[in-house]
């Protein structure tokens, strides 16, 4: 089981997405930063991985997916007590989209696929809020 | 050919696929992202790309085939389509996909037919350029190691 304690100082991340060539992308830059990362295809993966024990310090969720989608994915592990930084990641740029995924429970939004200066950005956040 | 203009023709062929407005700044970032332990990311994400979007075409042109037209699958379909093409930075493309995607809002058949026999030939075309492009850069790769023997 992987996530939070796999690792002694990495920030450990969770990247959800149904879509392989983001996954890459964002599996690719996070390491980068230094990151350690772990991916899942859709929200009810990322959910019933924090049931089995895991926890994350940053999690990146797509906003459209099959099976559980971004906003539900969102809502059920906020109703869990999670604290993660939530961040959505989405291709849709229009802002009333983006203000409906904010409003289950993330802490930012962004378009994808994310820069290497967004992601250091949210590091430091991370770090500061830690 | 000496290894100066190896680099010069992969310097050169890079920056025509950006001149002609084929890539953008996303592809800079992946490239970016490419080290010695991602050697070969560029190429991968692309190939990747090329794989993934195949069944999307063909999704696409399927739906087209039908009567009436489905403009909300179509648009669901496209949107996926533009959210990959703009992952690898196929500005080209992309702009395709938005054009055909406010056809479909507009309910104009005609218009999303059209717009998309461009898109597949400009993502063919794409396909060719980057294909030669990886190709060249291999090339030039070897050179270097056969120059260091």
């Amino acid at each position: 089981m992987r996530g939070k304690g796999s690792s002694s100082s990495k920030i450990s991340t969770l990247i959800v997405d149904d879509d392989p060539i983001i996954r890459r992308i964002h599996k690719v830059l996070l390491t980068k930063v230094g990151l350690e990362t772990q991916v899942v295809e859709n929200g009810k993966k990322a959910v019933d991985l924090y049931h089995s024990g895991a926890s994350f310090d940053l999690i990146l969720m797509d906003l459209e997916m099959a099976i559980m989608d971004g906003p539900k994915a969102t809502k059920e592990l906020r109703a869990m007590g999670v604290q993660s930084m939530i961040v959505g990641v989405t291709a849709r740029d229009l802002e009333v989209e983006k203000q409906m995924f904010m409003a289950s429970g993330l802490n930012d939004c962004y378009v994808k696929p994310l820069t290497t200066d967004t992601v250091t950005a949210l590091v430091k956040k991370l770090k500061k809020d830690n | 050919m000496e290894r100066t203009q190896q680099h010069r023709q992969v310097a050169h062929m890079r920056q025509s696929l950006f001149d002609q407005g084929l890539l953008d700044e996303q592809f800079v970032q992946l490239e970016e992202l490419q080290d010695d332990a991602n050697p070969n990311f560029v190429e991968e994400v692309v190939t990747l790309f090329y794989r993934d979007s195949a069944r999307l075409v063909l999704n696409i042109d399927q739906a087209l085939d039908k009567s009436p037209l489905d403009f909300s699958k179509l648009d669901s379909y496209m949107h996926q389509f533009k959210g990959s093409a703009s992952s690898i930075g196929a500005k080209k493309v992309k702009s395709e996909c938005t054009l055909f995607r406010e056809y479909c809002k507009a309910g104009n058949g005609e218009g999303c037919m059209k717009t998309f026999q461009q898109l597949k030939k400009d993502y063919a075309v794409l396909r060719k350029k980057l294909e030669t492009y990886f190709q060249v850069i291999f090339h030039s790769l070897l050179f270097d190691k056969d120059g260091e023997n």
